[in-house]
């Protein structure tokens, strides 16, 4: 129950903060309510805080290579001279 | 259960990627498209399915300290509270083919500043914000119909594997409720109880990302 109104509270709150203007940090702050949420969500609702190990170990994996798959990704795509958009052929050759 | 909800996060995972690569790279775009979306359906919705995650949390409760009746119970409520979710999702994209924001021939970002009748002097002044909005929009970003379709596409694409979800959810359901009325889990046996628990609960932390990314993250102008 107490966990229902928190997680009501951090919708609100998210909903809240999206109308102010934190510059770069808008993005930091949505995932991170999201994420907290998420965490609750977790570790009451779906028992894996009182889980045996091995459980719990499986939900640090999947955690853990989610944070591969996005980090290695981006990384990629954050290096890479070339303009996504550049990659797609202009509109006038498949026009032809 | 838990290994089959882990190759679920990276299924989901990679197009919260997608989403993450093309929003960097149109970012107007995706602006100008996450602000058409109802927020106040929305944040409905969100309210909507955490309550249903809470019932479902006590059925799970009411199976493991055998209380048949409650067990029944809440699992309706649960089934009641996905499907008004469902149904709120119908409006919007009900919503969305009215105001021809669906990818395709269609598609038109200006369709419904220029349609509008506003008749209100606050309704036409938000009007001209918007119509504001979307010129400044277009010259930062002169292909702006295309990159938008592409916010809408990445769009459909996520609620609506996360609606097909839910609906795989509500049939599980079912299923335990007409388990449930014939008395069937007992604080011995509740194993299909809690598994389905599980599976919603995760449907719902995917709605608890989704709503943040898609709906709010251009509402601070």
């Amino acid at each position: 129950m107490v966990i229902f109104f928190a997680l009501i509270a951090g919708t609100t709150v998210t909903v809240l903060a999206a109308f102010q203007n934190f510059g770069q940090f808008n993005i930091v702050i949505a995932l991170g309510i999201a994420t907290a949420k998420a965490t609750l969500v977790v570790l009451y609702f779906m028992h894996a805080r009182y889980s045996p190990r091995r459980t719990q170990l499986v939900i640090v994996c999947a955690v853990f290579w989610l944070a591969i798959m996005l980090a290695l990704t981006l990384s990629d795509y954050q290096t890479r001279q070339q303009h996504l958009s550049r990659i797609v052929p202009p509109a006038a050759l498949y026009r032809a | 259960m838990w290994i089959f909800l882990v190759t679920e996060v990276l299924f989901f995972g990679g197009m919260f990627l997608t989403y993450t690569i093309n929003r960097h790279q149109y970012f107007t775009a995706f602006g100008i498209g996450s602000n058409t979306l109802d927020i106040k359906l929305g944040t409905i919705n969100t309210g909507v399915l955490i309550l249903s995650s809470l019932t479902m949390a006590m059925a799970v409760w009411s199976a493991q300290v055998g209380k048949k009746g409650l067990v029944t119970g809440f699992l309706i409520a649960t089934l009641a509270l996905g499907t008004v979710f469902l149904g709120i999702k119908v409006v919007e994209y009900k919503q969305k083919f009215d105001h021809h924001l669906i990818p395709g021939h269609g598609f038109d970002v200006w369709y419904q500043v220029d349609n509008t009748k506003p008749e209100t002097e606050m309704g036409k002044k938000l009007l001209e914000d918007e119509r504001e909005e979307l010129h400044k929009a277009t010259l930062s970003d002169p292909d702006i119909q295309s990159h938008a379709q592409l916010y809408f596409s990445l769009y459909f694409a996520m609620t609506g594997l996360h609606a097909l979800h839910m609906i795989v959810g509500a049939g599980l359901l079912i299923w335990l409720i007409k388990l449930s009325m014939r008395g069937r889990f007992t604080p011995q046996y509740n194993t299909p109880v809690e598994i389905v628990g599980l599976y919603w609960h995760f449907v719902d932390i995917v709605w608890i990302y989704l709503f943040p990314l898609l709906y709010l993250i251009d509402r601070h102008r």
